[in-house]
């Protein structure tokens, strides 16, 4: 296998400092609904240029470059302990370029290590097998830490806002996270929601799901129909972009089921802020690909 | 929340009270002048080491504490972990600098403020009620810059003057001090006692309401 340090660096260049267009798109489209003058279209238009800015000077968008998730898809034969390897080099040379912050933190002795290595899950890497035709794949998700602390996990029912365990108790709790959030996931934001699972696999689909473009509706008619009725909702609250009021809260949600256990059922929102950087990088052979 | 025709307030650091007072919620000012960065590191530290007393001062602290008292006094304190370039030659350059979020201060806020004479932090999300009563009390007020825009934000520091904690707190916990022109922010908290946050949190709180009774 080759190695593809330089690759992966350049990926996580791109993430930092690069945000997807079609997320970037949705941001412009948002400005038109808010009024002329206001702090809320104040805010998407500094938005906007500093999205362009960190393009052109190839600085993070966000100083907090967030928590570095990798998803792996790596042809059968491939070495996953390389390509852990290859990861950790490139983020510390990422690191040193100023494209991401020094950001693992050991929570017992409260030291930053200064390079974004921590323990055997800093950065988070997640290996998946494909067929040895295949492409290897890898996307990276920098989630920021304002962002993630808005998160919230709920156990229905739910007697507090009369949640059931169906869907109508899901859009209770979602829109119920999107108040207490305000502006603090820094609005507007994305919700990625997972429905079932234990409390750890949850989570962990409710990133997932973020994965896909924006306005990618899941397959079900029924899931798909709340997910526009969450984003028309969340927006009806007046929380606005960083909380200053106005009709851009939220800019997309996704949906994704799991299998739970009969006793069980969890709803976890995951609140992705509007640096909502993920990048993907393929390699097939000698070519190499960068969304 | 700025309402229209508010004219934007050119502030230069330190503050004095009455142009604290002239200040009110939704106007939008341009700070220049030198700041100071701290968070959650920076004020638990603060507050057990000079205000409550906990824990003994240790190390650099006295001395670090000292060079603190003269930057805060009518200063301004920025919630802010950059991304900081030349960090092994010590050519500092602030690279990204947006608010980090505020409210995970709000137990020491008021007593920091108070302590240093703090005319202003500079956060996102907003502060709670502790920290509004400090902002009449001190007088000060709560500025709000645009979160996530790191790169815009960096371009208006102009130097980095100089940094404390560095090799104890790490990169983003540091205090940095820098000088800046034009730095854009909203009063979002006033030394009247007005909140936007809590307006806008009550007033969502009720579309929610609304939202819950509906199937």
């Amino acid at each position: 296998m080759r190695d593809i340090t330089n690759e992966i660096l350049e990926l996580i260049r791109r993430t930092s400092s690069s945000l997807p267009k079609d997320v970037e798109e949705r941001l412009r489209a948002s400005i038109e609904k808010e009024a002329p003058g206001s702090a809320a279209r104040g805010a998407l238009e500094t938005i906007l240029k500093n999205i362009e800015l960190s393009r052109a000077n190839s600085t993070p968008i966000c100083q907090d470059t967030g928590t570095p998730i990798f998803y792996i898809h790596y042809p059968e034969g491939w070495s996953t302990r390389r390509l852990r390897e290859q990861v950790r080099a490139a983020m510390v040379e990422a690191t040193r370029r100023s494209y991401m912050r020094p950001n693992a933190v050991d929570a017992i002795y409260d030291k930053n290590t200064g390079n974004n290595l921590g323990g055997d899950d800093f950065p988070t890497i997640h290996f998946e097998e494909v067929d040895a035709d295949q492409p290897l794949v890898i996307e990276l998700m920098l989630k920021g830490g304002g962002c993630e602390n808005v998160g919230a996990q709920y156990s229905l029912p739910n007697n507090n806002l009369a949640a059931g365990r169906d869907l109508a108790g899901v859009r209770k709790v979602v829109l119920d996270a999107v108040q207490k959030a305000q502006g603090q996931g820094c609005a507007p934001g994305i919700l990625g929601v997972s429905i079932g699972g234990d409390r750890g696999s949850s989570y962990i689909k409710s990133k997932e799901v973020m994965f896909s473009k924006m306005g990618t509706r899941n397959e079900d008619p029924k899931i798909a129909e709340l997910e526009e009725r969450l984003t028309k909702e969340a927006n009806e609250m007046g929380i606005g972009p960083m909380g200053f009021g106005g009709k851009t809260t939220v800019l997309d949600t996704k949906i994704t089921g799991m299998h739970r256990l009969p006793a069980s059922y969890f709803v976890s929102v995951s609140y992705m802020c509007w640096a909502y950087r993920r990048r993907k990088l393929v390699v097939r052979g000698e070519e190499v690909e960068y969304d | 929340m700025v309402k229209k025709g508010y004219a934007m307030h050119e502030i230069t650091i330190p503050i004095s009270e009455e142009t604290i007072l002239s200040l009110h919620v939704g106007e939008p000012v341009e700070l220049s002048g030198v700041m100071i960065t701290g968070r959650d590191a920076v004020h638990k530290w603060l507050s057990e080491t000079f205000i409550k007393r906990t824990r003994e001062p240790r190390g650099d602290d006295l001395h670090v504490y000292e060079a603190l008292k003269k930057y805060l006094d009518q200063g301004v304190l920025y919630h802010c972990g950059p991304v900081v370039s030349g960090i092994d030659t010590k050519q500092y350059k602030f690279v990204a600098a947006g608010p980090t979020t505020s409210t995970r201060e709000e137990p020491y806020q008021a007593d920091v403020m108070k302590h240093f004479n703090i005319r202003g932090v500079i956060g996102k999300g907003g502060m709670g009620p502790k920290t509004l009563k400090g902002c009449t009390e001190t007088p000060g007020v709560d500025f709000h810059a645009i979160g996530g825009a790191a790169s815009f934000l960096a371009q208006t520091v102009q130097r980095v003057v100089g940094v404390y904690k560095l090799e104890e707190f790490g990169v983003p916990e540091a205090m940095w001090v820098i000088e800046v022109k034009k730095f854009p922010v909203v009063v979002t908290m006033d030394a009247h006692g007005e909140s936007q946050h809590k307006a806008i949190d009550d007033e969502s709180r009720k579309v929610l309401d609304d939202l819950l009774q509906m199937p």
